[in-house]
């Protein structure tokens, strides 16, 4: 054992290899297998597909960046469960593609806002705020209600969602799984969304959250 | 949360090595391969910078082996060894859930047989506390909440029991004195202000709470129902087209406009009248709304002068033409029955106020 470990911090190679090494266990260990368990593959029972235009509300979200002040992930404890609802489960997320838990709340968490106030409300609030939450810091997203989607590329964006959950749907009776969307739905993907505008397509999408696990 | 045999042993395996390793590098570093005597110079020196053969502090050494063994005694009482679920039984909370309905079943079951599921054991220890309180007030009907000068809770053992209030003055120590409706008016600033404002007069298109003028009835048992349930407005058709266009539309705002009362061209009212026979199915022939002529349709009144969407000539005209439907979230599930009661307490109270 003459000093290993002079050669080792005289190596940037050497350092930089085993440094990665002792780093991985952590992830192996957490991260890994829940890739390939039951509870965090299956959905729930209630789960189903976003529609073509809550798909499109779902990357309006992405763009403007609302994970960045809300988050999706209501954590076991009373008091958060007493203000937003049931826990998140693992159920809910697996067809989520890339996760928006976020993890900043400048705003409260949307996890469960589905369903909880109404779409006119939603309009009002993401207008102006201020209008129905005097204290809010929320900026205005009025020119949402101005853009409106031509739904060029929403059909691809479901036959990607249907590779990309691959094996963790629904199964039906012959123990088969069944795609997110069908054909038909991803032909007529363009034709349900197109002539909407992008506010209602983002309320059509936080509509739906936290609603399907029942 | 089970996995398979594959990962469970992957898990040991992985967690065994990185401890196993863990104490293995620190004792290989502990001894002196330098050849130097320890305190000496390693011999070399920069700018009258000296690395001496300086050991690690002896106190760190021991914290670092007392950390591995704390470790092992972890991985014995909580869950962290692939499938082992730890002496303690120890989880965050239930997991694997694909229905409410699971849930509920898995925390009934959790708590009944006192496992230690920290969620569950959370909601216990409030339900203990808390919940006599609620059910103090639960149990009483909306009436009496609304104008109720106070329940008194005595609380033993940690937990709350109703007793008869006294005088402020020979009231002992420790006694809990709740106002229904401020335990009401609480739960409305955090759940319902976002809506209807928190002084509960809303705003357009968000029903002012305070006015006793009632899309579907302002009865404790009404007001209960549409908090546990929500409502969903039947909805008001856009009517520009059936009433032959722009000019059929400002006529019936015309008429409209005299059932509140305001000034108006009466000849255009007059036109509108007749028009009206459409709008009678919800509002009811007299305009008086869904309320007064028993439909439940959450039609407003027309004739009190009071309006959700706007009373100028120009919104009335708006709400014809295009239509209208408002919606109110149920929160039987959110907030559950006994909150949903206290609330509708406050409700009646401010929209009733007493005389």
């Amino acid at each position: 054992m003459a000093n290993h470990h002079e050669k080792i911090e005289k190596s940037v190679t050497l350092m930089a290899i085993l440094t990665v090494v002792a780093i991985s266990f952590g992830a192996l260990v957490e991260i890994t297998p829940l890739m390939f368990q039951k509870d965090t593959t299956e959905p729930v029972k209630g789960m189903r597909a976003l529609t073509a235009l809550e798909m499109e509300g779902r990357d309006i979200y992405i763009r403007e960046g609302c994970n960045n002040c809300h988050s999706q992930m209501i954590r076991p404890f009373r008091a958060e469960v007493e203000r937003y609802g049931h826990y998140s489960v693992a159920g809910e997320s697996v067809w989520d593609h890339p996760f928006l838990w976020g993890s900043k709340r400048t705003g409260p968490d949307l996890a469960r806002v589905g369903q909880r106030y109404s779409d006119d409300w939603h309009y009002a609030h993401l207008l102006d705020p201020r209008s129905v939450v005097p204290q809010s810091n929320m900026p205005s997203f009025k020119w949402l209600d101005e853009a409106v989607l031509d739904g060029e590329i929403i059909g691809k964006k479901l036959e990607t969602f249907n590779w990309l959950t691959k094996g963790k749907t629904h199964k039906d009776e012959a123990g088969n799984y069944i795609p997110l969307y069908t054909a038909e739905e991803i032909a007529g993907a363009q034709e349900a969304v197109a002539g909407k505008t992008e506010m209602q397509a983002l309320i059509a999408y936080l509509q739906q959250l936290g609603t399907h696990l029942k | 949360m089970v996995m398979t045999e594959f990962w469970h042993w992957w898990v040991i395996l992985l967690t065994s090595i990185s401890l196993i390793g863990c104490f293995w590098i620190i004792t290989v570093n502990l001894k002196n391969y330098a050849g130097v005597p320890e305190g000496e110079s390693m011999g070399h020196e920069f700018d009258g910078i000296e690395e001496l053969n300086n050991p690690l502090p002896k106190w760190w050494t021991y914290m670092f082996y007392f950390i591995l063994v704390w470790a092992i005694g972890y991985l014995i009482l909580m869950p962290g060894m692939g499938n082992w679920e730890g002496l303690l039984g120890w989880k965050s909370s239930n997991q694997g859930i694909v229905s409410i309905e699971e849930s509920r079943a898995l925390s009934a079951k959790a708590i009944d047989e006192g496992l230690l599921v920290q969620f569950d054991q959370e909601v216990k220890h409030a339900d203990e506390v808390y919940g006599p309180l609620f059910k103090g007030m639960a149990d009483k009907p909306i009436l009496d909440l609304a104008y109720s000068d106070g329940l008194c809770f005595e609380k033993n053992d940690g937990k709350y029991s109703e007793i008869a209030c006294v005088d402020e003055a020979k009231q002992p120590q420790g006694v809990l004195e709740v106002e229904p409706y401020k335990v009401g008016q609480r739960l409305f600033l955090q759940n319902c202000a976002l809506c209807h404002g928190s002084d509960a007069r809303g705003s357009t298109g968000f029903p002012n709470l305070t006015d006793n003028d009632w899309l579907y009835g302002g009865t404790p048992e009404k007001i209960k129902e549409t908090l546990m349930h929500g409502r969903v407005a039947t909805g008001m058709a856009a009517w520009g087209p059936a009433l032959g266009g722009e000019q059929g539309v400002q006529e019936v705002a015309q008429y409209v406009l005299k059932l509140a009362g305001r000034k108006v061209n009466d000849k255009m009212a007059d036109a509108g009248k007749a028009k009206f026979a459409l709008c009678a199915a919800c509002h009811g022939a007299n305009g008086k709304g869904g309320v007064a002529n028993g439909l439940a349709t959450g039609a407003p009144n027309l004739t009190d002068n009071i309006w959700l969407y706007g009373g100028s000539k120009r919104a009335v005209e708006e709400s014809i033409r295009n239509g209208r439907a408002g919606v109110m979230p149920a929160w039987k599930d959110v907030l559950g029955e006994d909150k949903v009661h206290v609330i509708s307490s406050y409700v009646y109270r401010i929209s009733h106020p007493k005389k």
